[in-house]
């Protein structure tokens, strides 16, 4: 009798307490708000379109991290596979000469191999995940200045950087990688909400005991967590490479904390289980406009990373409170 | 704040101690340390590179490591118990916390050890023998005597893309940018970003690629009428002239820089770069190396700063401001051509 209740409560879509929905859309408007009475230059199409590109690498990394928070696991090791993703793509297309594509795809597998790794220490060798990425983070990072020895690759085939490029409606720019990344999350936010294997993840980060008992094939669901995050990761190699245009072999040292911040800042639980995907672009995007608000202010930086910290302490808290709230 | 956990994170992946392998010293062969602030940077691995090749043409014996990452200092301290343990005499460092290391470098001069700062100096100066460092604050002023040349009394609407707050070098270079430029700026000796009106948009690019795009993105946001650039060096250079790019603004937009590696030259050379300020590891850590030669032998030590020197490179020369082409920057530049 139990086991079904589980069943159905693990099978259901997930429910969340309002405000851990809304803690970051409230947090998003009042700084919005208080940066257009800062600048008159702050509120405009064209600006927004600038941060959404600016946080489009974290913000499709956040999307891989988002999945494996759900499952209750912490993936350090993100930044760096997307660097070396991004290595691999530039060093064959422009090295090797390969064609732009196939190098994309061999990039995409390079970062998809790391999450299969990931995932099998993780399920296999029952390793945490904080360690299990932490070694393969150092691996990822040491493989990337390796292979490029520490190189800049430039000259990019034109392929690899039409993420970079722009398209106008009217008189705001749109840039073709944020429109990637916010199809990326709708795919997702569906992905979760409406299919099994979308449910199973949530199943399995609420309570994975019971959800091996009611049948569910837990390590196959973990598993392919972890690879589809290695291959959101690879797509952030891809737009990191289109935006920047160039391979940087010292790229993504901070993109794992970003990501994991942005996944917080969004209302995802580091418990596991309870989360709606859609909050961590909403994270991501609470920093950039705190960097870029702060920048038209003319206001240092730190104060954005100050900030950062006081809404992560915020959301977990939130986060914490409700958990004990629902029991 | 981030910048600086994870990059103690990466700690793991990056060997502090190297080269203490051998442990079999000919008893008169000179041995000098030579501790960088990370082994990845290609300034260091240039400098490392001129050390080696100045210690095996004088036939001294070089131990080399580095921090785990930059602003690591325990690292730096147990490389120097371990050269010091190795038999080396003369450690030429660049500290990665110029306060931090001092302690350690006093207790192992009272074992008789001469300490060189390279490139950049502990605090106080004096804790350490000798500095051989570029003149960061000269090495801005040549770019900003530069830029102004090149603006010809046309006004100036400035960005700085500076390091992150309260680094000297990051500091120094934007202060004597300006003293340069010919605005109000603050000496050498303070640490603090000069302010003036000239200047519409300041931001951190921390010296990477990446964020220096962001950070020029939002300052072209602030003021889209910015017509000239400092940038702290040439991979935030690199980021800002993406960021123009993007805005359809590289044309009109002059961006000067500071480092002369490799990959900033060859971005002056496709005019990129205006100009940027060219230093030289390689002279530092061969001059480092010799002077350690030199104690061995004589017991003699250096002492003071000596300006290792730094050159404006350009291919648009200006009257009034000495430079020299990116040929020769190539000649002398760090980094892989």
């Amino acid at each position: 009798m139990s086991t079904t209740t589980t069943l159905s409560s693990a099978g259901s879509r997930p429910k969340l307490p309002p405000i851990a929905t809304l803690g970051p859309l409230i947090a998003l408007v009042l700084a919005v708000a208080f940066f257009a009475t800062q600048s008159d230059r702050f509120l405009s199409i064209q600006n927004f379109s600038l941060i959404l590109q600016q946080v489009m690498v974290v913000g499709t990394i956040a999307i891989g991290q988002t999945l494996i928070i759900l499952t209750a696991g912490i993936d350090l090791s993100c930044g760096m596979v997307m660097a070396l993703g991004a290595m691999v793509m530039t060093k064959l297309a422009v090295g090797s000469g390969l064609n732009p594509y196939l190098a994309i795809v061999v990039g995409l597998l390079v970062c998809m191999a790391f999450g299969l790794v990931n995932g099998l220490l993780v399920t296999r060798v029952k390793l945490p995940p904080f360690i299990v990425t932490l070694g393969t983070m150092n691996i990822a990072f040491a493989i990337t200045q390796l292979y490029s020895n520490a190189q800049t690759v430039t000259d990019l085939p034109p392929e690899m950087t039409f993420f970079g490029s722009t398209f106008s409606i009217g008189s705001a720019a749109f840039n073709y990688g944020t429109v990637f990344m916010v199809l990326m999350y709708a795919f997702m936010w569906w992905g979760l909400r409406e299919t099994q294997p979308g449910r199973h993840v949530y199943a399995v980060g609420n309570n994975p005991e019971a959800t091996r008992l009611t049948g569910i094939a837990t390590d196959r669901v973990l598993l392919g967590v972890y690879i589809l995050a290695g291959a959101f990761y690879g797509l952030a190699s891809l737009l990191s490479v289109a935006r920047t245009g160039v391979g940087d072999p010292n790229a993504g040292q901070t993109e794992n904390l970003d990501a994991i911040t942005a996944v917080v800042l969004g209302g995802t639980s580091l418990f596991g289980g309870r989360g709606i995907i859609l909050g961590s672009l909403l994270g991501a995007v609470i920093v950039g406009v705190f960097r870029n608000g702060l920048t038209l202010m003319g206001v240092s930086s730190v104060y954005q990373v100050l900030i950062t910290g006081v809404l992560v302490i915020l959301a977990v808290t939130t986060d914490q409170l409700s958990r004990k709230g629902a029991r | 704040m981030t910048l600086t956990i994870s990059r103690t994170c990466l700690a793991l992946s990056t060997i502090a101690l190297a080269a203490l392998s051998s442990a079999a010293v000919a008893a008169d062969q000179p041995v000098i340390g030579l501790i960088t602030k990370t082994d990845t940077n290609p300034f260091f691995v240039k400098m490392k590179e001129g050390a080696q090749s100045a210690a095996t043409a004088k036939g001294a014996k070089l131990l080399s490591a580095a921090g785990k990452a930059d602003g690591d200092n325990a690292g730096q301290v147990t490389a120097i118990e371990n050269m010091i343990a190795g038999g080396a005499k003369t450690i030429l460092i660049t500290p990665n916390d110029s306060k931090a290391i001092v302690p350690a470098i006093k207790k192992a001069q009272g074992q008789g050890v001469m300490f060189i700062a390279l490139d950049s100096p502990a605090d106080p100066a004096d804790a350490t023998d000798a500095l051989f460092a570029t003149n960061n604050y000269t090495a801005g002023e040549l770019i900003g005597r530069y830029a102004k040349a090149a603006m010809g009394g046309k006004p100036a609407k400035i960005a700085t893309l500076d390091l992150f707050p309260g680094h000297p070098v990051g500091a120094q270079r934007h202060n004597g940018f300006m003293k340069g430029f010919g605005l109000q700026a603050p000496d050498s000796k303070i640490n603090e970003l000069g302010k003036s009106a000239e200047i519409v948009c300041s931001a951190d690019s921390f010296g990477d690629q990446a964020k220096g795009q962001t950070a020029m993105e939002n300052c072209l946001q602030k003021n889209p009428d910015i017509n000239l650039v400092y940038t702290i060096n040439e991979p935030a250079a690199a980021g800002a002239f993406q960021a123009l790019k993007n805005a359809g603004k590289e044309k009109g937009v002059m961006i000067v820089s500071v480092d002369g590696g490799c990959a900033g030259v060859k971005n002056v050379k496709a005019g990129m770069i205006a100009a940027t300020s060219q230093q030289y590891p390689l002279k530092m850590a061969s001059m480092g190396v010799d002077a350690g030669v030199e104690f061995a032998k004589t017991g003699k030590k250096v002492s003071g700063y000596t300006d290792t020197g730094v050159t404006l490179i350009t291919d648009k020369p200006m009257s009034g401001v000495d430079s020299k082409d990116t040929k020769v920057g190539m000649d002398l530049c760090w980094g892989n051509k």
